[in-house]
């Protein structure tokens, strides 16, 4: 019999303990944190890291135009003689603000609409919301950033307020159907009966309950919501000249290929890496998640 | 103030079906009194309409017609239109507390809820009121920041109850408050209900399909069948003076041990045939399609309650005049 007195701080530490003791079990997912830390870690201290940082930004070498990949360029340099690996290392600084960026703007709205409209199915206001929910996930995100950028100016801003736009949509559904069933669980009624105020029964006894498929949803879309701003950038509607985006680099290395095919071939892998470890990294959250349940 | 803490009168809650004008009688015509302060069990096969009695009285359905008076007062409408007042006095105890109490909340957060809602706390006050509802529960303080996963179905059903009188109910509807858990912590959790309705006199609509339960319990006994009340009895009457052939079939179903048990149950009346539909009920008396003692205008007429001895009334032809 230990005397025991079990404060709120060791309760949240032991969850956060075995959280993490069933995420540590997959090597997979340890994978993808790393890279996931590693990308930005990159992004953040690039210009610390990166060998050639003025490289970055309107910088022309013709002398050096197109070396392969060798010991001063690792990653060979382009048609303007700059250094690939520099200019991928900023690069992931764009890439990430995307998806963090549009991730940001797009699950608390998302949420909260979907807290709405699921604790009003049923009711008209449940039925009007979803309705103009479907109407905005009929718009395809690459179209919608070719007429937002065609109206204002192509920029990163710009592709991801267009990326929003779309995305949004995807997580008021996914609230939404699970509010519908979670707002006729006993507890939920529980609250209501004693007379709870809205707020409280959405965001303290609904809303936590949604957590983990959101939680495993946001880590997944980053990937997603990055590789669409690589496709953004890759028809020149993401961050524009001198700024690197990998997007960009690929499309322009593309004229070069197959005889100077690092010009292309290593920002398309650095995408794929990054969208990798974003993908691995999500479906360790989903598992932890997901067993934490039972 | 009236006597009657409850009063429900007529009482229909029928829920449509995917045919139209077809609908599912949950509960037919049911009037039911509660006395302050009395503890009425509510017995019935599985299908019978106890639960929706008990869900419409707490305004989680809003009735298809009929009355249902609280302290005098109309509370026959849904939860948001109910004055606060009400929401304070009238809670319920759930059947299965694995889905009663919100896996995301702690002790804490689950119980200081109904105080902070009714304003029953100052702010710093708040845990030390809670703790003192684990106390009435026999909980100790250790589970304030516990998650429901944590603890046992008997424990959960303790935080339930112990959530239901943080407001000081009148009135509190207890919804087969132990059949989903084991036998062993049965006799705690019945216990614990007994002394808090002896220390605190709130009145209790209980209800459960087990009858041997009420006999320690209850103060008087309905019986319900297929959305209707076939019996009321004051428990002692009820268990050893059952008319109703409906009564006497359940009776002579609880099983027993020995021989002398044997001789204090009615005669055995073998149960035959399920519960019908809700959708179908039977014309006349529902009950004639398992009966063994029905007669001729069974099958025509339903019968209406005959008060039979004081607080003693009965649905059967079998009792009526001519």
């Amino acid at each position: 019999m230990e005397a025991s007195t079990v404060s709120l701080k060791e309760a949240r530490r032991e969850g956060m303990r075995r959280s993490w003791y069933r995420f540590s079990r997959s090597n997979v997912a340890i994978v993808g944190l790393v890279g996931v830390l590693l990308t930005i870690v990159l992004a953040i201290f690039a210009p610390l890291i990166a060998p050639y940082p003025q490289h970055a930004s309107a910088f022309v070498d013709y002398e050096n135009a197109m070396v392969p990949p060798s010991r001063a360029y690792l990653l060979g340099s382009d048609p303007s003689g700059r250094d690939i690996l520099s200019r991928i290392i900023f690069a992931t600084r764009g890439a990430l603000k995307m998806g963090i960026g549009v991730l940001a703007a797009v699950v608390p709205l998302g949420v909260v609409v979907g807290l709405i409209a699921g604790y009003h199915s049923g009711s008209a206001i449940g039925v009007i919301i979803m309705r103009i929910t479907d109407i905005f996930l009929a718009v395809p995100p690459l179209l919608l950033a070719l007429a937002v950028s065609a109206v204002l100016k192509p920029n990163l801003f710009n592709a991801m307020m267009a990326v929003s736009i779309s995305w949004w949509p995807w997580y008021t559904r996914l609230v939404y159907s699970m509010v519908c069933s979670i707002k006729n669980e006993f507890y939920t009624q529980a609250a209501e009966l004693t007379g709870a105020s809205k707020s409280h029964i959405m965001f303290r006894e609904i809303l936590p309950n949604c957590l983990p498929p959101i939680l495993t949803k946001m880590t997944l879309d980053i990937g997603f919501v990055i590789l669409l701003g690589a496709s953004l950038s890759f028809v020149g509607l993401g961050e524009q000249p001198p700024t690197p985006a990998l997007g960009t680099m690929v499309a322009d290395g593309a004229k070069y290929m197959p005889q100077q095919w690092w010009v292309a071939v290593f920002p398309g892998l650095a995408i794929m890496f990054i969208v990798l470890c974003f993908n691995l990294l999500g479906d360790g959250v989903r598992d932890t998640l997901s067993t934490e349940e039972v | 103030m009236p006597e009657n803490i409850l009063l429900i009168n007529k009482l229909k809650k029928y829920f449509p079906t995917t045919e139209r004008d077809r609908y599912v009688k949950a509960v037919d015509n049911v009037d039911l009194a509660l006395k302050r302060g009395e503890i009425l069990g509510v017995v019935g096969e599985s299908g019978s309409g106890k639960s929706t009695i008990a869900y419409t009285v707490m305004g989680m359905y809003s009735p298809t017609s009929g009355q249902i008076l609280f302290e005098g007062q109309d509370i026959s409408c849904e939860t948001s239109r109910r004055p606060m007042p009400v929401k304070k006095d009238l809670q319920i105890v759930f059947q299965d507390p694995g889905t009663s109490l919100n896996p995301q909340r702690n002790i804490l957060q689950i119980l200081e809820l109904p105080l902070k809602v009714h304003r029953l706390a100052d702010p710093d006050n708040t845990i030390r009121k809670v703790i003192e509802l684990l106390e009435m529960v026999e909980l100790s303080e250790e589970y304030l920041y516990k998650y429901p996963r944590a603890l046992g179905g008997g424990e959960r059903q303790l935080v339930a109850i112990a959530r239901a009188m943080a407001t000081g109910p009148k009135l509190m509807i207890l919804d087969e408050p132990t059949s989903a858990l084991d036998v062993s912590v049965q006799a705690k959790i019945v216990n614990t209900l007994i002394r808090l309705q002896s220390e605190l006199g709130m009145s209790c609509l209980f209800i459960t399909h087990d009858l041997s339960l009420m006999r320690n319990l209850a103060h008087r006994v309905a019986i319900m069948y297929l959305g209707k009340i076939m019996e009321v009895a004051p428990t002692q009457d009820f268990f050893e003076r059952p008319l109703h052939p409906y009564t006497q079939m359940l009776l002579s179903s609880i099983p027993v041990i020995s021989k002398e048990e044997e001789t204090l149950k009615p005669d055995r009346i073998t149960a035959h045939g399920e519960i019908p539909s809700p959708v179908d009920i039977p014309p006349g008396c529902r009950f004639h399609t398992r009966c063994t003692l029905a007669k001729d205008i069974c099958f025509t007429q339903e019968p209406d309650a005959i008060q039979i001895g004081p607080n003693h009334s009965v649905s059967c032809h079998l009792f009526s005049e001519d």
